[in-house]
Formats: C-alpha cells, sequence, structure tokens
C-alpha cells in the first residue's frame, strides 16, 4: 500500500481506481468521468446549432433534435457540471480543513460509481432505441406519451445517479462539521468550503423531492401507476412543483461552489485578503436559504394565481441582493491589490460581467408579468447560459488551471490557457447574447427549426458561430491537459507563489495521507500566515503519530453495478407503457438488487477497521511530505 | 487496537456511540440522512394530500378500517419503547438484555409489516383497490408502501447487526451502529405517528 513511488502496470492501476477511497484519487475519477460527459454535450450542443445555423434545416430531424436538447440539458447538469465540481471539492476541501480524508471514503468511491453508472445507463439510451425527448425537465404532459424507452432511461439513470449525488453530499457536510483541523473554526474556513457546505446542505434537502418526482414518473411508465394520468385523477402540476423544488436550489448547488472558487482565486491573485469575508459567508447562505423560496418562477405561466406569482416573484428579486452582496466583495478584493492576471484570474475578470448580465436577465424573468412575454424564447436560454456558463463554467475552467498542480502535481500550460480563454470568452457572448434578442423578437425555444423571412437568420448563423468558437476552446483546453500530461514537469508546492489555503502548504499532489501532522490553524488564510511570519511549513497540532487510514474497496463498484443491472430489469418489465415487456426482466430485476443489498451485506458483515502507517514509515518518507 | 477493547459496566463511556471519530461521523451523518427522508417523506405527503380521493370509485372515508390500523400503530408505538430499552441496556454495557429488547423490537416490528400486508392484500381484494385503480390508490400505496419498506429494510438492519454481534458482545466498534439503527427505527414510527393521522384519522372523518 505505501509504495506509492513504484512503477505499476496499467492493470494495477485500473483496480487501484476502482477500489480506491481516497479523495484526491476519487477527484481525478469526477474529473476525467466530468470531462468526458461534458464533450458529449458538447457535440450535442454543436448538433443543435448546426441544425439552426440556417433556416429549414435537415440537418436533424423533429425527432432527432428533441432527444438533443434533451440529452444536452441533462447531460450538462446531471453528468458533466455536477461531477466536474465534485472533482474540485473533493480534490481541494479535505485540504483546505486540514483533513486527512472525507468522513465516509467508502460512501465517497460509491457516490462517484452511482454517479458513472447511471450516466453511462442514460447514454445507453442513444443505442438502444432512442432518447429522452421532453426537455432536461420532462415536464409530464410530454414525458408520459414519448414513444420508447427514452424517458425510462432518464428517470432510471437520473435516480442512480441521483442516490449517488445525495450520499456524497452527506458526505461532505459531516466531512465539514467533524473533521477540521485545530482552530479552523467555522469563521476561519476558505470560501470554498462554506459554499461546498452549503451546496450539500442544498444537495441533501433539494435531491429527496426530485427522487420522489423521479419514483412516480418511473412508477407511471413501467408499472402502471397513475400520478399524472389525468383520465384516473393524477395530476400532471405534481411533476412541475416537485421538479422545481429540486431544480432551483440545484442551480445554486451548481453555482455556489463556482463563487468559491472564484473568491479563492480572486484573493490570491489580488494578493490582498478576501475583501468582506463574513459577509461574502452570510451571503452565501443566504443564498441558500431563499434558493428554497423561488421555485415557482419557473412555473409563473402555469396558472398558479397572482398571489403565489407575486410572492415568488418578490423572493427571487430579493436574491439579487446577497448575490450582489458578493461581486462587490470580488471587485473591492481586487481594489488596491497587486493584481496578476493568470489563466485562473482571467476567467474571474470574464466572469464577473458575464454573471452579472446573467443576474440582470434572472431578475428580469423574476417580474411575473415580463416572464409571460419571455418565458419559453430564446431570452430564457440565453439567461441561463449566461448564468451556467459565465458563472459555473468559467468557476471549473478556472479551478481546473488553478488546482491542477494540486491535483496532478504538473501546471497546465498558461499560454495556450490565454488562447483557451479568448476562444471560451468571445465565443460565448457570441452565441448567446444575440440569443437575448433573437427570444425578445419571437423565436421560440425548442422547436426544431424557422422560416426563413422571420428575422431569425443572422441571429441564429452568428449564435452557431459563437457555439463552434467554444467547441475550438474546449478542443484546446483537451489538448492542453494532453501536452501537460505527456510533459509531466513537476511543481513544488505553492507554485503560483502565493497560496494562501492549507492545501499549498502541503506537497503536489499531496501524500495519500495528506497532512503528517495534523496542522494548527491560527487564522483565515492559514498558509499565508506561516508564510508572513516566514515559516516555509504549517504549524502542527500533534506530535508526530501513527495514522489509521482506510482499507480499499471493490464494494461500491459492485453496488452500483447492481443497480445498473436492476435497471434494464425494472424498464423492459412487462408492466410498462410502452409494451414490449421481456420475460427476463423481472429476474434481472431481482438480481440486480440481489447484487446491491447482498453487497452492502458483505460491508455490514466484514468488519472494515482500515489499517495505519506507522511512524517510522512516515519517518523514512523524510521531509519530502 | 482500541476498538477492539474490552469493557467493563464501570469503564464504558456514557455515550459509546460517539467515542471514536468514527461513531461521531456515523452519529451526525445518520442524522443529516434522516433530515433528506424527511424531506421525501414530506413529498409523498404533499402529493397523498393533493391526489386524495380523486379518480377513484371508493372515497377514503369508505375505505380505511380503524381497528386494524390501530392496532398496527400500536405494535409499532412499542416497538419503538422496547428499542429505547435497548439502547439503555447498550449505554449500560449490558448486552444480553440490549439484545433481547432488540428481539423484541424485530418481533413486533414484523407483526406490524404482517398486519400491513394484510391491509394491503385485504383492500385489493374486497375494494378492487390496487395501486394501479386510481391516482388515489397509487398515492396511498407509494405513500404507505415505502413506509413499509423502511420497516422492512430497517428489520433486515437490525437483525443483522443481532447475527453479527450475537458472539461478540459490546465494544465501540458496534456501538454507534446499533444506535443509527435504533434512530432509523424511531424515524420510522414517527413518520407512522403522521402517516396514522394524515392518511387514516383524516381519512375516516373527511
Amino acid at each position: 500500500m505505501s509504495s506509492i513511488t513504484a512503477k505499476k502496470g496499467f492493470g494495477a492501476i485500473l483496480w487501484e481506481y476502482l477500489t480506491t477511497v481516497d479523495h484526491k484519487k476519487i477527484a481525478h475519477l469526477y474529473l476525467f468521468g466530468g470531462l468526458f460527459f461534458f464533450a458529449l454535450g458538447g457535440l450535442e450542443a454543436l448538433m443543435i446549432r448546426i441544425q439552426l445555423l440556417s433556416p429549414d434545416m435537415e440537418f436533424l430531424n423533429e425527432a432527432t433534435f428533441n432527444e438533443m436538447f434533451t440529452m444536452h440539458g441533462t447531460t450538462m447538469i446531471f453528468l458533466a457540471a455536477m461531477p466536474l465540481l465534485f472533482a474540485i471539492m473533493n480534490a481541494v476541501v479535505p485540504l483546505q480543513i486540514g483533513a486527512r480524508d472525507v468522513a465516509f471514503p467508502f460512501l465517497n468511491a460509491l457516490g462517484f460509481w452511482l454517479f458513472l453508472f447511471g450516466g453511462i445507463f442514460l447514454n445507453l439510451s442513444w443505442i438502444l432505441g432512442g432518447a429522452p425527448d421532453a426537455g432536461w425537465t420532462a415536464y409530464v404532459t410530454l414525458a408520459l406519451d414519448s414513444p420508447g424507452h427514452g424517458i425510462d432511461f432518464y428517470t432510471l439513470g437520473l435516480q442512480i445517479s441521483g442516490f449517488g449525488t445525495l450520499i456524497s453530499g452527506i458526505n461532505f457536510l459531516v466531512t465539514i462539521i467533524n473533521m477540521r483541523a485545530p482552530g479552523m473554526t467555522f469563521m476561519r474556513m476558505p470560501l470554498l468550503t462554506w459554499t461546498t457546505f452549503i451546496a450539500s446542505t442544498l444537495i441533501l434537502f433539494a435531491f429527496p423531492p426530485l427522487t420522489v418526482g423521479i419514483f412516480f414518473l418511473m412508477f407511471d411508465r413501467l408499472f402502471g401507476a397513475n400520478f399524472f394520468n389525468i383520465a384516473m385523477g393524477g395530476n400532471s402540476i405534481i411533476w412541475e412543483h416537485l421538479f422545481w423544488i429540486f431544480g432551483h436550489p440545484e442551480v445554486y448547488i451548481l453555482v455556489l461552489p463556482a463563487f468559491g472558487i472564484f473568491s479563492e482565486i480572486i484573493p490570491t491573485f489580488s494578493r490582498k485578503r478576501l475583501f468582506g469575508y463574513s459577509s461574502m459567508v452570510f451571503a452565501t447562505v443566504l443564498i441558500g436559504f431563499l434558493g428554497f423560496m423561488v421555485w415557482a418562477h419557473h412555473m409563473f405561466t402555469t396558472g398558479l394565481g397572482n398571489v403565489a406569482n407575486a410572492i415568488f416573484a418578490v423572493a427571487t428579486m430579493a436574491i439579487a441582493v446577497p448575490t450582489g452582496i458578493k461581486i462587490f466583495n470580488w471587485l473591492l478584493t481586487m481594489w488596491g491589490g497587486s493584481i496578476k492576471v493568470t489563466v485562473p484570474m482571467l476567467y474571474a475578470l470574464g466572469f464577473i460581467p458575464s454573471f452579472v448580465m446573467g443576474g440582470v436577465t434572472g431578475v428580469m424573468q423574476g417580474m411575473a408579468p415580463l416572464d409571460y412575454q419571455l418565458h419559453d424564447t430564446y431570452f430564457i436560454v440565453a439567461h441561463f447560459h449566461y448564468v451556467i456558463i459565465g458563472g459555473v463554467v468559467f468557476a471549473i475552467i478556472a479551478a481546473l488551471h488553478f488546482y491542477w498542480p494540486k491535483m496532478f502535481g504538473t501546471m497546465l500550460s498558461e499560454k495556450m490557457g490565454y488562447v483557451t480563454f479568448v476562444f471560451l470568452f468571445i465565443g460565448f457572448h457570441l452565441t448567446f447574447f444575440i440569443q437575448h434578442f433573437l427570444g425578445l423578437w419571437g423565436m421560440p425555444r425548442r422547436v426544431a427549426s424557422y422560416l426563413p423571412g422571420q428575422g431569425f437568420e443572422l441571429g441564429n448563423m452568428i449564435s452557431s458561430i459563437g457555439a463552434f468558437m467554444m467547441g475550438i476552446a474546449v478542443t484546446l483546453l483537451v489538448i492542453n491537459i494532453i501536452i501537460t500530461f505527456v510533459k509531466n514537469k513537476k511543481v513544488d508546492n505553492d507554485p503560483w507563489g502565493d497560496g494562501r489555503t492549507m492545501e499549498w502548504a502541503i506537497a503536489s499532489p499531496p501524500p495519500y495521507y495528506n497532512f503528517k501532522q495534523t496542522p494548527l490553524v491560527r487564522g483565515l488564510d492559514t498558509y499565508w500566515i506561516e508564510k508572513m511570519e516566514g515559516k516555509k511549513e504549517l504549524t502542527p497540532a500533534e506530535p508526530l503519530g501513527d495514522i489509521h487510514m482506510p482499507n480499499n474497496s471493490i464494494i461500491p463498484f459492485i453496488i452500483s453495478l447492481g443497480l445498473f443491472i436492476a435497471a434494464f430489469g425494472a424498464m423492459y418489465n412487462p408492466a410498462n407503457i410502452v409494451k414490449d415487456g421481456q420475460p427476463w426482466a423481472i429476474p434481472v430485476l431481482i438480481i440486480g438488487l440481489a447484487i446491491t443489498f447482498g453487497s452492502m451485506l458483505i460491508r455490514s458483515l466484514k468488519d472494515d477497521l482500515g489499517y495505519h502507517i506507522h511512524k517510522e514509515e512516515l519517518e523514512e518518507e523524510g521531509g519530502k511530505a | 487496537m482500541k476498538l477492539d477493547e474490552k469493557f467493563t459496566p464501570q469503564t464504558w463511556p456514557v455515550s459509546p456511540e460517539t467515542q471514536t471519530l468514527e461513531g461521531k461521523n456515523k452519529f451526525l451523518g445518520f442524522w443529516l440522512f434522516l433530515g433528506g427522508e424527511t424531506v421525501l417523506f414530506a413529498s409523498l405527503f404533499a402529493t397523498y394530500l393533493a391526489l386524495k380521493d380523486s379518480g377513484s370509485s371508493i372515497k377514503a372515508n369508505e375505505l380505511f378500517d380503524p381497528v386494524l390500523v390501530f392496532a398496527m400503530t400500536m405494535l409499532l408505538l412499542t416497538s419503538s419503547l422496547t428499542s429505547v430499552y435497548a439502547i439503555y441496556h447498550m449505554k449500560n454495557y449490558n448486552f444480553k438484555k440490549m439484545q433481547a429488547w432488540f428481539f423484541i423490537t424485530v418481533l413486533l416490528g414484523a407483526g406490524f409489516l404482517a398486519l400491513e400486508v394484510y391491509e394491503f392484500y385485504h383492500y385489493v381484494h374486497e375494494y378492487h383497490f390496487g395501486f394501479k385503480s386510481s391516482a388515489f390508490s397509487s398515492a396511498y400505496y407509494t405513500l404507505v408502501g415505502t413506509h413499509g419498506a423502511h420497516v422492512l429494510f430497517g428489520l433486515c438492519w437490525i437483525i443483522t447487526l443481532l447475527l453479527r454481534n450475537s458472539k461478540r458482545g459490546l465494544n465501540l466498534y458496534n456501538a454507534p451502529k446499533y444506535y443509527t439503527a435504533s434512530l432509523y427505527w424511531h424515524f420510522i414510527d414517527v413518520v407512522w405517528v403522521f402517516i396514522f393521522t394524515v392518511v387514516y384519522l383524516m381519512g375516516m372523518v373527511g
């Protein structure tokens, strides 16, 4: 186990990653899993933009177009943005609080494998008879009547990956509450840790309604239930509520960690402590709280009535206040700082105006009467891409550059990073700025084509050109990653030179036990304090001693595999709505569940006490850690 | 190692479930999990109330049998009490008594589950009130059935714990396991109190 420096064969490395419970390796898994789905979702986006390049295009037919935008949205939200953020959180948060691992390393691995198997299951729909086609929101008025099994891939796939997300959320909450190093009080936690904490709270309370809603849709389509079947007394509005009670907090689950990432990057490269730390924390908590009070602004045109619309409109606009606090704090952090424009900082600089634009259009849509005009037009598409790309994607790419040395011990090329940024930034605004106007001119979203002479030609052409520029940017990023791996030029613990928080005080990448001695935290920006006193290392809080580590395990993989198998059984069961039941379906369902629950049973029967790294071994490894 | 340390009733700590970091994490993580479960059941309750009596030829006040449900309630509430006794003895390092009270808990829980199976069977065969009959029936079976599935899971959990640890007594490794299992059991009980009130009592009067 401890022979980390020994050369390993491919099989051994594969087995290591299949069984790992180390948060740093799980971060790698999330990163490459997320990047894979990000590329897939990006290709789907390009297909959409080719179809809309000019009027009456016949690149995709209507049915395929529906599948394409549904899978683009679903993939990007559930299988790209969230896993990529989990990658960053896993890589950084335990280090930021001075912990040796997360609270539940086994569950951490389980969360990843559930996500991956859910994602694979969802995408198998492409080759097994058609993808989901009712939009990423899967409104049941469409979803119940969708032909084929596309929607069933959606419900079962998201159910599996959703369990994984919930587990990861609980894991981060417990980690942050219980595993902080001595002296790391809540009000000394770095902002990325704070935003992870709040986002995890949102996951904990927002995912169960999605689980329930998806169960209803699954029961309706596969087992003959009638939750949404109007003829049998069902009510399709229930889905809308459950979906958006999840769906709106989901927006903040994505964007709060993005805020956290920029709150690390901006002080680092302004070489100045974060302005208004406590108001940043307060704003994060407030956004998390208000995030649960605004779901019906997605349903203004559903017809809930003026009173409901008014309440939700006011609550929605209130969220602009804490968000504004954050924006001003970032600006004031830079004010008077000694700014170094590195690639991560460049993304931060690009993020602020882009995200503000997305926020402003958000407030516009929050006004219920105006939303009646904007609803279901490209204005909405422009808005949420401004917040999700301008906020979340910029943050993820910034974090990739910023934390790459901490994750892999090498630096992504800064030069290529600048070029990538230029393509991405210009391409992004080219794609989506014009969509505001397309929407105001009346172009509806989710429609496969438009006619010549409607005035949409130029706007769509510009938008598609922008999309291809973004495609080039992502390709450059991938090339950059490959080149960096090939060069494999190692860097030391603090490659940016201005690291403020604890992760920069230990080797890049950190040893598998993270901290040889648990550090003592003496204030905000722990490592900065030590550096200002002329020290090179953190002050230890304990003498060198044995370190307790968890054992690797293949069981998380098998538990997830079982659910993956069971999902096929559920989908082809004889009661399903498509009426293509198979005789093998019920046995497969039972076998799959037996694998899952059986491996859970084995897990609880077999004691797993972990192992110890002895003091002598740590001393032998010397000062390098 | 420390986890295998042998204790006497005198050296056994007051809160054995939170003596180790693993124990503390389990304790907190499980409470958080129950928070998520609360939202899950809240969603099911909300849906049930929205769909109550909807699309069904038979209404709630014609369907439910108060005597049977009262018996079920008594069984489950009592089982919650016996699990408290079990944890009381766990905290006093009395392994045999803890096992005995958990065993009684399992029996009562199994009794509850048997009655619930009978109840569902009764509704399906006497009233033709099946899962697919109407929106009301789907919502009813999903809410009460999800609770029933939790009871089943809880029973399997406690039985597994009892069998696995039958020969090795109490230590700081398994104390948090007993404790979280009993938390889960209480949670199931609390949910049932709401089901009894919202589904059955409110169903019979309105």
